[in-house]
């Protein structure tokens, strides 16, 4: 099992941390904290990757060429007989 | 990661005239995007599908009263997010789900601590890999999957998210940090056990 030896408080500042939003002052609090905490370090490392990770796997996505034609098809019916979404 | 998603504004304006090739175009531009979104909410091709055709039906038949106050963009997900969630109500008020486990989102973990980070890139990439960070997401609460989907897959801003989903900016910055740090959990406890296997392999 994992330690439990980091700091939870800071979870919603790495979070803000890793979007830019941290007050100046934070930030350089944080980043102190960061030099002598192993356990943060590997917190923030890991919860950056994660959400690399999520971005990198959605990067490939394309819309299957059967999805489109078939979405194509039926916007056409509802554009050209006025029908309402349901009908 | 930022989203400049702005069309420009004689685009929008074609669209609310009814113009059907600035749709398709419109269409073109954002359905893949949406349709990820929608297999990532529902978990299945045909749900998904399913509910990008409705929210380009909807999309069409309200463009006309389209008011310009908020994105196009913003307008165009905030239809799809409430298909998307309107379904999964739906389905599970059909099959007796039992409800979602609110009280378990409240409570964050963040307590593994295990340096996964220097594990080789191949490990990142592999269809296990993939397939787990699918597991991970489907873990998450409705509510929390969406933010986390909507901000850090998709890019919105936390006011666009905050638009989109209709809820204020502090809301998604909650529910995004709970999202993220369970994530992060989930993968930490997968990637141990490759740390684990590495050691094995020598």
């Amino acid at each position: 099992m994992g330690k439990r030896g980091h700091c939870k408080e800071h979870l919603r500042q790495f979070s803000d941390y890793i979007d830019g939003e941290l007050a100046p002052d934070i930030c350089a609090q944080l980043e102190a904290h960061l030099q002598e905490c192993r356990d943060c370090q590997v917190v923030m490392n890991t919860l950056q990757k994660t959400i690399d990770l999520y971005q990198v796997a959605e990067g490939e996505e394309t819309l299957p060429e059967g999805v489109r034609s078939r979405l194509f098809a039926r916007l056409q019916i509802a554009q050209s007989t006025g029908k309402k979404p349901g009908e | 990661m930022s989203a400049a998603r702005q069309f420009p504004s004689e685009f929008v304006d074609r669209l609310i005239a009814g113009d059907g090739q600035a749709f398709n175009e419109l269409v073109d531009q954002t359905s893949a995007g949406i349709y990820g979104l929608g297999l990532r909410m529902l978990g299945n091709a045909q749900d998904a599908e399913d509910m990008l055709q409705e929210t380009f039906l909807k999309a069409h038949n309200a463009l006309r009263g389209f008011e310009k106050r908020s994105s196009l963009y913003t307008w165009l997900y905030r239809i799809a997010t409430n298909e998307a969630l309107m379904m999964l109500r739906r389905r599970k008020s059909e099959f007796h789900f039992d409800s979602e486990p609110v009280t378990q989102e409240e409570a964050e973990n963040g307590e593994e601590v295990v340096d996964w980070c220097c594990l080789p890139e191949k490990e990142f990439i592999s269809e296990e890999t993939r397939s787990e960070l699918t597991r991970a997401a489907v873990k998450l609460s409705n509510a929390l999957r969406m933010v986390f989907l909507l901000r850090d897959v998709r890019g919105f801003s936390t006011r666009e998210t905050a638009e989109i989903l209709q809820v204020n900016e502090e809301v998604v910055k909650t529910r995004l940090v709970r999202a993220r740090v369970k994530l992060r959990d989930e993968l930490s406890g997968y990637f141990r056990e490759r740390l684990q296997g590495q050691g094995n392999n020598g």
